[in-house]
C-alpha cells in the first residue's frame, strides 16, 4: 500500500476504473476517446476520437440534430417564426428552454421566441404525408403574425415519410412573398446535435445571408459568430464592442434579427466564439464575400482583452487600438479585486468540465484566472479539431454520418467578393501574431496529464468523481443532480444555473463569485446530523458511507455559527 | 409584452397548433418506469427523444433522471433498429444492471416499424438478458395520444408483463393481515403517491401502488451515486397484483387501461374513478376504499375533512364566484374543475392537448349547471394560445397550469397558480401533495394567498385589511 506508484500506473488505472463495465468491444471504442494530455508539436499527436457515434444503451449527454439546428443556431432569432414539422414533442421541449434572451428594439417590435409552432403530425399524417398540413400551417401563421420570415424544421418521422419540407416551403414563399426556408435536421441525421449546426449554418447561409446589400460605413465592423446570448452574454458584449467603437453588424445568433442576418455580409471581420457550431458560417462567407475570420473568446477577462486586442490589431488602427486600451483598463481594475478576493479562496481547488463544444474550453479561462486546476474535460458533440486544433484538418476521416450532412459549394461572389485587405497587410498581421482562419483547440491550453474524454458517459463521469472528487463540475441539466447527490457541486454551462452573464470583464467577476459561492457553500460541510457520528444510525447518510467533503470535528457540532457559550 | 402576437380576435385554426398543452407519448413512458424499483426506462429512437425527456423531466424534479437510449443514427433509420436495441440492452446490463428495462418507442421507431416483442425475444435467445432480469416494453409513437396515454400504455405494459394469475392460497394468507387492494394512482406526483399510501395505510388497507415514484423523483441526498434510488414498486410485488380484492384506478386517461386489463387477465375487479382532487373527489375515493376493502374509515381521516371544510366555509367569501382558467391534462382538470365548483368558484375556460374523446362529457359532468357558460377543447388546437385569447376577451381572477402559463399570467397580470406538469421554476409540487383532504387543504391555502396578495396590493390604503 505504501509503495509510491508511478503516474502513468496510475493514469492506466483510472482509466481501467472507466472503462471495466464496458462489454470488450464498448470498452475500446471508449479508450480511444478518453486520453492524457500530452503536449506535442508534432503531427500526428496522439489523436483523440471524437464526433463518432455513442454506443447504443450507454446513458450519454448528447442530443440530436434537430435540438443543434433550432435549438441551438435558429433558437435565438426573435423574428423568425420557427414550425416544427412533426409530432409535438420536439417542438415542446425546444420551447424556451436554453434562456436564449432577445431585446427587441421596441415594444412593437417582432419577437415570437416565447412562442412555440407546431404542425402536431397525428398518425394520418404519418400515413398519408404531412405536406398538406404543413402547407395550411404556414398559411395559418402568415395569416396571424405576418412574419418576415419562417423556418420549417424536420423531425424525425418527416425524412422517412418523404415529405419534402423544401418544396413546400418554396411554393409558400412563392405564394406570400416572405422568406420561407426548411431545415432537414431530422434527430437521427448525425451523431449529436453537431450535425444540426451544420445544417442551420447552410440554410442560413443559403437562405439568408446577403439578401441585404445597404453598404456598411462603419470603418470597424464585425459579426459576431457562435454566441448565442444565453443569460446575456451577448448583451455584455454588445456593450463592450459598442464602448470600443466597434460595430456590430450581426450576431449568430444571440439577440439576433433576420434583418442583421441578411446584411451581415457587408462585415469586414468575423469573429468566431463557437468555433465548432457556427465555424461552417465563418469559411463560407470567406469563400463566398472575402470575409476573414479569427477565433476570439469573450469568456474569461484575459481572454475579452486579448480578443478586442485581436480585433482592433486586424483593423490596425490607432484610434481603434486606443479605445481598446482604454477600455480594458476603465474593467480590469475591478476584475483583478475580485480575482484576489476568489483566489483566497479557491486557489488550488480543482475543476472538472464536460460540456458543449466550446464552453468545455472557454470555461477553463475563468477557473485558471482563479488559480484553480482543469483535472479534466472533454466535449458532448465536438470534432477533433476543437480539441486539437484545425491543423489536424486534413487528417479527420470522413464517416458516413458525416458525410450525410450537405458540405455547400461556394465560389467568390462575382460582384459582391471583395479583399478586405491587401495581401501584404495580412501577411505582416500573421508575422505580427494574429492568427487567421485559425483554432487551436483546447489541449494545448491544457496541463500535460490532464484528462480528456470525448462524449463523456454517465457511468465514467461516476467513476470519475469518485476517484478524484473534484472540488467542482461542470456539466448540464443531465448531470446536475446526480453529480450533487454526490456531494460535488455542478455547474451548468449550458443553462448557466439561470445565473449570468458570464461574458466580458462584469461576467468575470459574476463567475468567480458564483464558483466561490459553490465550492465553499456551508451546507456540504452539513451533510450529516450529529447523530452519524456517534454511530447511531442504521441508514440514510450512515457513518460507514464517507461523504468526500465533510469535516468531522472532535467535540461536537459544527453546524454553529454563534458561541452560545460567549 | 411576453407574447406580444396573441391577438384577441379568435381565428379558427386547423394545422398550426401554438404554445401546446400537452407533449408527446414517450416522456409518460419514461416517467412511469421510473415508478418501478431498478428499472432503467429506454427509449427506442434518435438520442434526441431521450435527451429531451430526461431534461424535461430533471428540470421538474430537480433529480437525477437516469434512462437511456438506442441512438439512431440514419443507418438505424434504413435498415431497423433491431440491431440499436440489442447492443444497447447488452450495454445496459453489463454497464447499469438494472432489474429491468423499460423499453418504449417513439415516432422514428414506429415509423420505421421495428417490432419490439420480437426484438426481446431474440436478445433473450441470444443471452444478452440475465436471469431474472426483465425487458418490458410500451408502443408510444409521438404522433399518437399525449404523454398522458404515453404514461397510461406503460402502466398497462406492467400489468402485461408481471401480473400473474391469482394465487388463492398465496392471495388469502396476504389477506389475512389486512385487506389487499391494488391503486393505480395516475401521473401525479411522488408527494401524492406517499399521500395516497398514507391514506391507504390509515384505512387498513394493504395497498399496492403502481407505478411508484416516491423514493426516486424525490429521493433524499445520499453523498453517492445511486443509478437506482431505493424507491418505486419491486417486480415481486407487481406480481402479486392478481391476488388483490380490487382495483382503484385513479384518472381514467392515466389509469383505466391498466385496470381494466388486470382485469381481463386476473379477474381482480376495478373501479375507475377521477383523480382524488378536492373534497367530493377525495370523498369517493376514501369511500372506495372503504367499501372494496371492507373498512371503517378512521377518525384521523375524519378530522382532516374536517379541517379542510372547515377552511372552505371560513374563506369561503375570498373564493366565491371567482373566474378561473385551467389548462393540462385531463384526469386533473376534471378532478379541479369539480373542486372549483365545490368552492362556489367559476372555472370558465379550461384546455387541454390530450385528445380523449370522454373529456368535455367529464369536464360538462363536472361544471353541471354551469357547463353551457363556461368554454372548454380538447385536441390539437387546444392549447394555451387559445386560452390566451379567451383571457383577453374576458379576463379571469386565477390561472391554473403548468409553469408555461406564466407567459401568460404576466402579460395580462393574472395571479397564477402552477399545478401539473412540467412545473419548472418552483418546488413544491415534489414534496407536497394536492391529493386527499391535505392536498385540497394545500391547495385551498395556495388560492387563498394569491387572491389576498392580489387584494392586499390592489387594495385602496383606506380599505387596506389587517385581518381577513
Amino acid at each position: 500500500m505504501t509503495t509510491k506508484r508511478t503516474e502513468s500506473e496510475a493514469q492506466g488505472d483510472i482509466k481501467d476504473a472507466l472503462l471495466r463495465a464496458y462489454p470488450p468491444k464498448v470498452a475500446r471504442k471508449r479508450a480511444q476517446q478518453m486520453q492524457y494530455h500530452e503536449p506535442t508539436d508534432d503531427l500526428p499527436a496522439k489523436p483523440i476520437k471524437a464526433n463518432t457515434r455513442t454506443v447504443p444503451g450507454i446513458i450519454t449527454q448528447r442530443g440530436c440534430t434537430y435540438a443543434g439546428c433550432k435549438g441551438v443556431v435558429l433558437g435565438p432569432t426573435r423574428d423568425i417564426v420557427n414550425i416544427t414539422h412533426g409530432p409535438i414533442g420536439c417542438g415542446f421541449y425546444s420551447w424556451l428552454t436554453r434562456r436564449n434572451q432577445t431585446r427587441p428594439p421596441t415594444p412593437e417590435d417582432a419577437n415570437f421566441m416565447n412562442y412555440c409552432f407546431s404542425t402536431d403530425m397525428q398518425e394520418e399524417n404519418i400515413i398519408f404525408g404531412g405536406e398538406k398540413k404543413l402547407k395550411e400551417a404556414i398559411q395559418e401563421a402568415y395569416d396571424l403574425f405576418k412574419p418576415k420570415a419562417i423556418g420549417v424544421f424536420s423531425t424525425c418521422p418527416v425524412g422517412l415519410i418523404g415529405d419534402d419540407v423544401h418544396a413546400v416551403s418554396r411554393e409558400m414563399e412563392a405564394k406570400l412573398g416572405i422568406t420561407i426556408f426548411g431545415f432537414s435536421c431530422e434527430g437521427y441525421r448525425g451523431v449529436s446535435q453537431s450535425a444540426g449546426h451544420h445544417i442551420a449554418n447552410n440554410q442560413l447561409f443559403k437562405h439568408v445571408v446577403g439578401l441585404d446589400d445597404t453598404p456598411q460605413t462603419h470603418p470597424f465592423a464585425i459579426n459576431l459568430l457562435g454566441e448565442y446570448n444565453i443569460g446575456g452574454d451577448a448583451f455584455v458584449i454588445e456593450d463592450l464592442l459598442q464602448r470600443c467603437g466597434i460595430h456590430l453588424v450581426a450576431t449568430f445568433s444571440g439577440n439576433s434579427s433576420f434583418d442583421f442576418f441578411a446584411n451581415s455580409h457587408t462585415a469586414d471581420l468575423n469573429a468566431v466564439m463557437c468555433h465548432r457550431s457556427i465555424n461552417y458560417m465563418a469559411d463560407m462567407m470567406e469563400k463566398k464575400f472575402g470575409i476573414p475570420w479569427i477565433k476570439i473568446n469573450f469568456i474569461g477577462a484575459e481572454a475579452t482583452a486579448k480578443s478586442l486586442r485581436k480585433i482592433a490589431q486586424f483593423f490596425d488602427s490607432d484610434l481603434l487600438e486606443q479605445q481598446v486600451e482604454k477600455v480594458i483598463a476603465e474593467e480590469m481594475p475591478a476584475v483583478l479585486e475580485a480575482q484576489k478576493r476568489a483566489r483566497r479562496r479557491l486557489e488550488g481547488k480543482t475543476a472538472m468540465l464536460f460540456v458543449g463544444g466550446s464552453r468545455a474550453h472557454h470555461y477553463q479561462t475563468l477557473f485558471k484566472e482563479m488559480g484553480m486546476k482543469i483535472a479534466a474535460a472533454g466535449y458532448e458533440f465536438a470534432h477533433r479539431d476543437d480539441y486539437e486544433g484545425r491543423r489536424v484538418l486534413d487528417s479527420i476521416q470522413v464517416d458516413a454520418d458525416s458525410r450525410n450532412i450537405e458540405e455547400l459549394e461556394v465560389h467568390p461572389d462575382p460582384q459582391r467578393f471583395k479583399p478586405r485587405m491587401a495581401d501584404e497587410t495580412k501577411a505582416r498581421l500573421e508575422r505580427e501574431g494574429l492568427k487567421f482562419s485559425e483554432y487551436e483547440g483546447m489541449m494545448p491550453d491544457m496541463d500535460p496529464g490532464a484528462l480528456v474524454i470525448d462524449d463523456i458517459s454517465h457511468h465514467e463521469m461516476e467513476r470519475l468523481i469518485d476517484r478524484y472528487r473534484p472540488d467542482i463540475f461542470c456539466a448540464g441539466i443531465k448531470e446536475k443532480y446526480g453529480i450533487q447527490k454526490m456531494g460535488i457541486p455542478c455547474k451548468q454551462l449550458h443553462s448557466y444555473d439561470y445565473g449570468g452573464p458570464y461574458a466580458g470583464f462584469a461576467g468575470a467577476i459574476e463567475f468567480y463569485e458564483e464558483i466561490d459561492r459553490l465550492v465553499n457553500c456551508r451546507f456540504l460541510k452539513k451533510l450529516r446530523a450529529p447523530w452519524h457520528e456517534v454511530g447511531l444510525a442504521s441508514s440514510g447518510l450512515a457513518a460507514e458511507h464517507q461523504v468526500g467533503r465533510v469535516e468531522t470535528e472532535k467535540g461536537g457540532s459544527d453546524s454553529s455559527d454563534v458561541d452560545y457559550a460567549a | 409584452m411576453l407574447l406580444r402576437h396573441t391577438p384577441t380576435e379568435v381565428s379558427e385554426r386547423r394545422s398550426l397548433t401554438i404554445n401546446p398543452a400537452k407533449t408527446c407519448q414517450p416522456i409518460g413512458a419514461m416517467y412511469a418506469a421510473l415508478g418501478i424499483r431498478d428499472c432503467l426506462p429506454h427509449s427506442h429512437g434518435s438520442q434526441g427523444c431521450c435527451s429531451y425527456h430526461r431534461s424535461t423531466l430533471t428540470r421538474h424534479y430537480k433529480e437525477p433522471v437516469m434512462a437511456s437510449t438506442s441512438s439512431f443514427t440514419e443507418g438505424a433509420s434504413v435498415f431497423g433498429g433491431q440491431s440499436n436495441l440489442l447492443q444497447s440492452l447488452e450495454t445496459i446490463f453489463s454497464v447499469y444492471k438494472p432489474r429491468v428495462v423499460a423499453v418504449h418507442t417513439t415516432c422514428l421507431s414506429e415509423t420505421i416499424g421495428d417490432d419490439i416483442p420480437q426484438i426481446i425475444a431474440k436478445a433473450k435467445e441470444e443471452g444478452k438478458i440475465p436471469d431474472g432480469a426483465f425487458v418490458i416494453h410500451a408502443n408510444t409513437p409521438s404522433y399518437v395520444g399525449s404523454h398522458v396515454t404515453g404514461f397510461s400504455t406503460m402502466v398497462k405494459s406492467m400489468v402485461d408483463y408481471f401480473a400473474e394469475p391469482k394465487a388463492p392460497t398465496r392471495a388469502v394468507v396476504a389477506d389475512a393481515g389486512a385487506p389487499r387492494l391494488n391503486i393505480i394512482p395516475g401521473w401525479v406526483e411522488p408527494a401524492d403517491m406517499r399521500e395516497i399510501k398514507r391514506i391507504a395505510t390509515a384505512m387498513g388497507i394493504q395497498a399496492l401502488v403502481f407505478p411508484d415514484t416516491s423514493g426516486i423523483t424525490d429521493a433524499p441526498f445520499s453523498g453517492r451515486a445511486e443509478m437506482f434510488p431505493a424507491g418505486g414498486v419491486s417486480v415481486e410485488a407487481l406480481a402479486t397484483m392478481g391476488d388483490a380484492r380490487a382495483t382503484v384506478a385513479l384518472g381514467p386517461t392515466a389509469s383505466a387501461a391498466a385496470a381494466s386489463a388486470l382485469e381481463l387477465k386476473c379477474d381482480v375487479p376495478h373501479e375507475t374513478m377521477e383523480l382524488p382532487i378536492g373534497l367530493s373527489a377525495t370523498d369517493r375515493f376514501v369511500d372506495a376504499l372503504r367499501r372494496r376493502g371492507g373498512v371503517q374509515v378512521p377518525a384521523a381521516l375524519e378530522e382532516e375533512r374536517g379541517q379542510l371544510l372547515d377552511v372552505m366555509s371560513d374563506m369561503h367569501q375570498y373564493l366565491y364566484q371567482k373566474r378561473v382558467a385551467l389548462f393540462g391534462d385531463p384526469d386533473q382538470l376534471v378532478a379541479l374543475t369539480e373542486f372549483l365548483m365545490d368552492l362556489d368558484m367559476d372555472p370558465v375556460y379550461i384546455v387541454t392537448g390530450t385528445p380523449t374523446k370522454k373529456f368535455e362529457d367529464r369536464i360538462r359532468h363536472a361544471l353541471k349547471d354551469r357547463a353551457d357558460r363556461a368554454k372548454f377543447k380538447q385536441g390539437a388546437t387546444a392549447d394555451m394560445f387559445l386560452l390566451h385569447q379567451w383571457i383577453k376577451n374576458e379576463s379571469v381572477d386565477l390561472l391554473i397550469g403548468n409553469t408555461y402559463g406564466k407567459y401568460i399570467a404576466r402579460d395580462e397580470d393574472v395571479p397564477f397558480l402552477r399545478l401539473g406538469f412540467p412545473v419548472l421554476d418552483r418546488i413544491g409540487h415534489v414534496y407536497f401533495p394536492t391529493v386527499g383532504y391535505r392536498g385540497a387543504l394545500r391547495l385551498l391555502e395556495k388560492m387563498l394567498d394569491l387572491f389576498l396578495d392580489r387584494q392586499d396590493r390592489d387594495a385602496p390604503e383606506e380599505s387596506f385589511e389587517l385581518v381577513m
